[in-house]
């Protein structure tokens, strides 16, 4: 294996420590040139650890790095120096600069210079030929921030290969595009192959792993697994090697889903009549019943997390009310929502959802002290009660309750989050991409939390960008098109064909 | 078994402002070998230059508690404390007037001036949170026009108080051996400190300051709490205020708290807390508050003038922002990591 030729980064018997956790033990990975590479594993498995090691950003404890095939070892301390030896990388959050233009965004910190100034001339050039040659079609002079987050990540992949293009990491590139600019993107992804670039592609979704990759390594629990030809590796036994048993999840929560059908009640526990918010959502109607899981589909952008957002009081309506249980509601502020029972996780969980420096304790905790009120702070021995029950019932893995949250992996952070509302025993619980960016494991584990709350009584409003996962967990499904809500689908018209035509918009369904 | 006990200790919060505290302090005793000698004068007041460090950063320990919540919430800093300071001292004097007698009584004229302060704090707050501009912009309206202010109150004269019992809280009362001031910034540090523990604000504070955004989706609100801590830094300033115009029994109001917010900024950071905002402990911007003020005062004792003070001042916290930088600590982890390295080989 090591006499292999064309091996452009070859990691041997690495190691890693967090306190109180081996995060990487004896792990190997290979690189060839001309390959896509994916990269597999559950939350904590130790990917993202694996390539924070490869790109410097940590460093770890024993084990080689080498590229090239050469015998020299390579140690990175920083991203810079990895960059250096050929090594960049694209992160989940494009990190480039919103408000400058895409061609300085490219060329930023290595500018063609011409007599001791920028020539902006040759530096725009560039930049178009650069996109250009990657099918990306773009006015390079305009601020990046102009562009969708897919655009903005193309640019940092650009800029990445046109500084190095020898090894590319793409840290989840797709979780937040949707599907022509998942097309687009792997274009670029084959282009880079065709010129011999060793592409290393972090993803969670099976489906693009089988459509763009040649080979696959999986990690569990910190170790290598093992690495497979994607030809030779079925996908139910990718999942089964991801998570080290078999995989028949899938079948059962079909089954309670069915059940749940049943015991969906006629009381409208939320019924919004009207309702909208000017730039965002269109007025729209939307009744969710006890018990009930109903699903809002549509495109990216088409109105989904707003729709959502004017509910909870967190975008304030325009027009429109919102009754709950027939009683009417003023919300000014998401407390108002909070205060009648409403919860809201949030679409981006960094942004949106942790308070990064608190503890897991503090993080769960503060939904419900907000509920309480400032004056009625809960005693820390209810606060340390409330968090062990809520990290035992979602199966948290944390090294302890005060560990702060940035430190858990973003499963494990959005069941922190997900404990964070049910605390406050809401009676509807919005979901806004509870799964992305997460593992099958935990994936199916939420998924069952759903059906599970909602046979409880809760209702629940569930938004995902992955229909499969709703047809598995949702009774109704609303929707969405161009900020408007086009049209709801219930039990038996509930099929990805049909989904996909209303999405799409083939025809209006009502 | 030691080794992990120290390397726990270094971990602490607190390490590293408390071990530049006690470098500043220790620097002092080899100096002035009297340096923490307290003996008790003619008139019943101890005396030394410990009493004098503690009592003259007083104001600045008050400021720096204010100062603490405003940059926890908002990652931003209130520079118009020290003007705040002259409008509190100058509403405070122009009520009490400077006649044989008072013109209201005593308390009257230290509410008006809190109350006064405490506007000053709203309005800053007000433009940081409701209207989202820079604190820094924002507070420096107040920090240009706030002196002003203080002119138009006293009619650009400097207000001589006359009544003996105004001078009680900057100085000392009768038969009590310690400075009032001191009382005072042990009161407002410890009630703060009740405030932030026996309510959720500790907990508030730190989520608006890490992240506001979701901090607003879980029921906070986070304008409010911004809000609340600007006011809550006028009224500290404007305690300060007070103290200092009771030291020298009269408002100038050119100077009373010139420099100071600058002092109070430095303080937090001293103390370790992150002007970044959220995370923060106030036992840090205390201990930074006294550390500013160790040094100036060491600084007058070894016979430096007023006019080179800042330049001193400011090569000893260059020293002391370096040691406590992250890059810093890093570089000494290194070479620590390095030695036990060399030992291992030695050994092996």
């Amino acid at each position: 294996m090591e006499k292999e030729k064309n091996i452009v980064l070859s990691m041997r018997h690495i190691y890693k420590n967090f306190p109180g956790v081996v995060a990487l033990s004896d792990v190997d990975f290979t690189l060839r040139s001309g390959e896509i590479h994916a990269l597999m594993g559950e939350n904590g498995a130790g990917k993202s650890t694996l390539i924070k090691v490869l790109t410097g950003v940590e460093e770890f404890e024993t084990g080689e790095v080498r590229t090239d095939g050469k015998a020299d070892l390579v140690i990175s301390r920083s991203p810079q120096e990895a960059q250096k030896h050929g090594i960049s990388t694209v992160y989940q959050e494009v990190n480039l600069c919103p408000n400058l233009s895409v061609a300085e965004n490219i060329f930023i910190g290595r500018e063609p210079m011409k007599f001791g100034r920028i020539n902006w001339k040759a530096m725009n050039v560039k930049a178009k030929e650069l996109l250009d040659s990657l099918n990306i079609e773009i006015d390079v002079t305009r601020a990046l921030e102009n562009y969708s987050v897919a655009i903005q990540q193309m640019v940092a992949i650009a800029r990445a290969v046109d500084i190095s293009a020898k090894v590319l990491i793409l840290d989840e590139p797709t979780s937040s595009l949707d599907e022509s600019e998942i097309r687009k993107l792997f274009g670029v992804m084959k282009k880079l192959k065709e010129r011999g670039t060793g592409i290393v592609f972090v993803t969670h979704f099976l489906e693009q792993v089988y459509e763009v990759c040649d080979r696959i390594t999986v990690l569990r629990n910190g170790r290598l697994v093992g690495e497979y030809e994607v030809d030779n590796l079925p996908r139910v036994q990718l999942v089964a090697k991801m998570m080290g048993k078999e995989f028949d999840d899938l079948a059962s929560i079909k089954k309670s889903c069915s059940n749940q059908a049943e015991n969906v009640e006629t009381e409208k526990v939320i019924d919004a009549r009207g309702l909208g918010h000017t730039g965002t959502i269109k007025p729209f109607d939307l009744a969710v019943h006890k018990g009930e899981v109903i699903g809002l589909s549509g495109l990216l952008g088409s109105g989904r997390s707003e729709l959502a957002k004017v509910i909870y009081g967190a975008d304030k309506a325009d027009a429109g009310s919102v009754y709950m249980k027939g009683k009417k509601l003023v919300l000014k502020a998401p407390i108002d929502a909070m205060k009648v029972g409403m919860a809201f996780c949030p679409e981006n969980r960094k942004e949106e959802g942790i308070i990064a420096d608190l503890s897991v304790r503090e993080n769960m905790i503060l939904a419900l002290q907000a509920k309480r009120g400032m004056f009625h702070l809960i005693n820390k021995k209810e606060q340390e009660e409330l968090t062990d029950r809520y990290i035992d019932i979602l199966q948290v893995k944390t090294a302890s309750r005060e560990t702060p949250i940035k430190q858990l992996s973003g499963g494990n952070q959005q069941k922190v989050i997900l404990g964070r509302w049910l605390m406050t025993n809401p009676e509807f619980l919005i979901l806004d991409e509870p799964t992305r960016g997460i593992d099958v494991g935990t994936k199916t584990e939420i998924q069952k939390l759903v059906v599970k709350l909602a046979s409880e009584g809760m209702s629940v409003m569930f938004i995902s960008s992955e229909i499969e996962e709703m047809l598995r967990t949702v009774n109704r499904m609303a929707i969405l098109r161009d900020g408007r809500k086009v049209g709801e689908l219930v039990e038996e018209e509930l099929s990805q064909d049909n989904i996909m035509n209303a999405i799409a918009g083939g025809g209006e369904v009502e | 078994m030691n080794r992990k006990k120290i390397k726990h200790i270094t971990k602490y919060r607190l390490f590293w402002p408390i071990v530049c505290l006690i470098l500043v302090l220790l620097f002092n005793l080899i100096k002035t070998p009297t340096f923490f000698k307290v003996s008790i004068n003619s008139n019943g007041v101890l005396y030394g230059y410990i009493i004098d460090i503690i009592n003259r950063s007083s104001e600045l320990i008050i400021l720096a508690v204010g100062m603490t919540l405003c940059v926890a919430s908002s990652a931003g800093t209130d520079i118009s404390v020290g003007a705040t300071m002259a409008v509190a001292g100058a509403v405070c004097c122009s009520i009490l007037g400077s006649g044989e007698a008072y013109n209201a009584p005593y308390f009257v004229g230290i509410l008006g001036a809190l109350l006064v302060a405490v506007l000053c704090g709203a309005w800053n707050g007000f433009l940081v949170a409701k209207l989202k501009i820079q604190p820094m912009v924002a507070t420096l309206i107040l920090f240009t026009a706030g002196r002003g202010i203080a002119q138009l109150i006293t009619g650009g004269n400097i207000l001589y108080i006359k009544v003996d019992n105004f001078k009680y809280l900057g100085s000392t009362l009768p038969h009590v051996p310690v400075p009032t001031p001191i009382f005072v910034a042990i009161g407002v540090v410890i009630l703060t400190y009740l405030l932030l523990k026996k309510t959720a604000l500790n907990m508030y504070i730190q989520s608006v300051g890490i992240n506001s955004k979701a901090s607003r989706l879980l029921g906070l609100n986070s304008t409010l709490i911004i809000f609340l801590t600007y006011m809550f830094c006028g009224l500290c300033a404007g305690i300060a205020g007070v103290i200092a115009t009771s030291r020298i029994y009269s408002i100038d109001a050119n100077n009373v708290g010139l420099n100071l917010e600058l002092d109070a900024i430095l303080a937090v950071a001293l103390g370790g807390n992150s002007l970044g905002g959220g995370k923060f402990s106030l036992a840090g911007s205390v201990i930074g508050a006294i550390t500013i003020q160790a040094l100036s005062t060491s600084l007058y004792a070894m016979g430096v003038s007023a006019d080179q003070l800042p330049v001193y001042k400011a090569v000893v916290v260059i020293l002391i922002v370096t040691l406590q930088s992250p890059e810093f600590k890093k570089f000494v982890n290194h070479q620590k990591q390095k030695r036990v390295e060399k030992i291992g080989e030695k050994v092996a």
